[in-house]
């Protein structure tokens, strides 16, 4: 895997070759055209910004250029091997609703977002009383994209009251490394959550 | 001259001597397209692009028609060499429409069995006939299979007929600012183009070449309403305002907003380059365009024998073919796991923003081009 981001690799094994693919919030495309690449995969990015969908267009993605908040309603029940939500879950208006569009459509469904349980983000807010910045969150609060952030426990709590089940759970670092003290103690020591969920 | 212009073009002719059965039920023994080529046809024949002209446009989309011409074709500044279409790489292909007013077999034509101008004679017809007469075209010109099909509002329902009914014929297509059929309004504004034109007296019911006469003021009419709705609101109010041309009110019938002598001269400007006749019928051409009626109106099902890698693009501000309209095209590649890109670009000038050199939207255009032909979703 070359110049593909760290978390968009561990993804990438977690993706069976040939599968049908909706990657929401998929930026330049460069996952999808590297999993179209070495697994054969199929399907589609949805991607609001407009450059962002020049940059698909220009590597061959098939991108539709869409506000994931306005709902997933064309896409049918289960149209999908695999539903793809990189980084973009702390950025929608519902993340409730659209973790729910994305079971209903697609068989599986993998999410990454950065753990605001994450211990320097508690000690930032705890002993220097300001919102954390970070690798993972490098926005100042009044200028972040990052709209519902939420804590590993958090997460994990909203999927248990939508009825999805966590197949597999990777805590990573802002340079997307993983440990076993991170799997051990994830709310604490994993800046980056990556999730594989189905419906139970 | 421009370097990135294609030139001087000398438009040619393809004369169909087996004629085309319209889906009207006629049958035009032989017809004439006239139509323009920019770049050159390589050897394999795989680099041909379609250009597929809207209700207004003709065959002339690029270059000038002479050295000292001022105004180029209607898509020059997407067509030419380092263009987005590239004719440097690209083979540019652009007929007028059968029934058009530029030199292609119309209403305006000499109609062999009478020696007189068709007039109200000339047959309707649809996107269907347009295609299959461009396949005739396309069959003359040594191309089996087009690289892309590219077209914008009218034209863009042809590029979907061509992937619909033809798809071992097309690569790739582009649908730019288009509608799979028709909505009631657009229908309902077509109408009053219509009813402006029959109802002037020059008419006479089709056949005023026959009387030395010319429909000018309904034909002006029905280009300033259409005018109005190939701009946006708020695109009317930033380039004309209120403003009046004399600076005060007038208290007559004369000229007085900016706005009103804008749309009178651009329907007198019309009035002297088209034929009304052959308005009449791109405008039904185009109510009557609707794939999905022939699959119980279900446009995925329709789209199903489609294996071109579809791009489609719509503008923020069109509400004549607005973006919805083209997610319904969208939406129903995807339902059938088609390869498609959909873009809604930001633009504040309505359904003219198809003919503008919008940045990111002439790069997609260049960059989809060149995307592998293989049409997989």
């Amino acid at each position: 895997m070359t110049g593909l981001r760290a978390d968009l690799a561990l993804i990438s094994d977690w993706v069976t070759d040939g599968a049908r693919l909706l990657d929401l919030g998929c930026g330049d495309g460069a996952l999808l055209a590297e999993l179209a690449a070495t697994r054969q995969v199929t399907g589609y990015g949805v991607e609001i910004d407009p450059q962002s969908v020049v940059s698909c267009v220009a590597r061959g993605v098939n991108v539709i250029q869409q506000d994931i908040d306005a709902g997933l309603q064309q896409f049918a029940d289960q149209s999908f091997d695999l539903v793809l939500m990189t980084q973009a879950l702390q950025a929608v208006h519902r993340p409730d609703a659209v973790l729910r569009e994305m079971a209903r459509v697609g068989r599986e469904a993998i999410v990454t977002f950065p753990n605001f349980g994450h211990w320097r983000v508690r000690a930032r807010l705890a002993f220097g009383g300001r919102m954390p910045l970070s690798d993972a969150l490098p926005h100042a609060w009044y200028d972040t994209p990052n709209i519902h952030l939420c804590t590993v426990r958090d997460f994990e709590g909203l999927t248990a009251e939508l009825g999805l089940r966590v197949c597999e759970r990777v805590m990573v670092n802002s340079r997307h490394r993983t440990s076993a003290l991170r799997q051990l103690f994830p709310n604490l020591l994993g800046e980056i959550a990556v999730y594989r969920l189905r419906r139970d | 001259m421009d370097s990135a212009s294609v030139g001087v073009v000398t438009p040619q002719q393809f004369v169909c001597e087996t004629g085309i059965d319209l889906a009207c039920g006629q049958r035009l023994d032989q017809y004439t397209l006239v139509y323009e080529t920019y770049g050159a046809l390589n050897a394999a024949a795989d680099n041909a692009v379609l250009i597929c002209h809207a209700l207004s446009g003709d065959h002339h989309a690029a270059g000038l028609r002479s050295a000292d011409d001022s105004k180029p074709g209607w898509w020059d500044n997407a067509i030419g060499p380092g263009k987005a279409i590239d004719t440097n790489r690209w083979f540019v292909v652009c007929a007028n429409n059968l029934g058009g007013c530029a030199g292609s077999t119309g209403p305006a034509s000499t109609k062999p069995a009478t020696g007189k101008p068709f007039g109200r004679d000339f047959p309707l017809v649809t996107v269907e006939d347009w295609v299959d007469s461009q396949a005739a075209l396309a069959q003359h010109l040594g191309i089996g299979r087009w690289a892309a099909v590219v077209g914008g509002s009218l034209g863009g329902m042809q590029a979907l007929d061509w992937a619909i009914r033809r798809p071992a014929q097309v690569q790739r297509v582009v649908i730019v600012a288009a509608a799979p059929r028709l909505s009631t309004q657009n229908i309902a504004f077509n109408e009053i183009a219509r009813q402006a034109i029959r109802s002037d007296p020059d008419f006479h019911d089709g056949d005023y070449l026959a009387h030395n006469a010319i429909p000018r003021h309904g034909l002006k009419l029905a280009r300033m309403l259409g005018h109005i709705t190939y701009l946006s609101g708020d695109g009317m109010r930033n380039k004309f305002g209120r403003e009046l041309r004399e600076g005060k009110l007038s208290f007559n019938f004369d000229v007085e907003f900016q706005v009103e002598s804008y749309l009178r001269y651009q329907g007198e400007a019309f009035v002297n380059r088209f034929d009304a006749n052959t308005y009449l019928l791109m405008t039904k051409a185009l109510d009557y365009f609707d794939p999905a009626a022939r699959t119980g109106g279900d446009l995925a099902a329709a789209l199903k024998p489609a294996s071109a890698r579809f791009f489609v693009a719509a503008f923020s501000s069109d509400w004549r073919f607005a973006p919805t309209r083209s997610r319904e095209i969208v939406d129903a590649l995807m339902a059938n796991g088609q390869a498609v890109s959909y873009a809604e670009i930001e633009s504040p000038h309505g359904h003219d923003a198809f003919l503008m050199p919008i940045e990111p939207y002439h790069q997609m255009l260049r960059d989809f081009l060149q995307t592998p032909a293989e049409a997989r979703a």
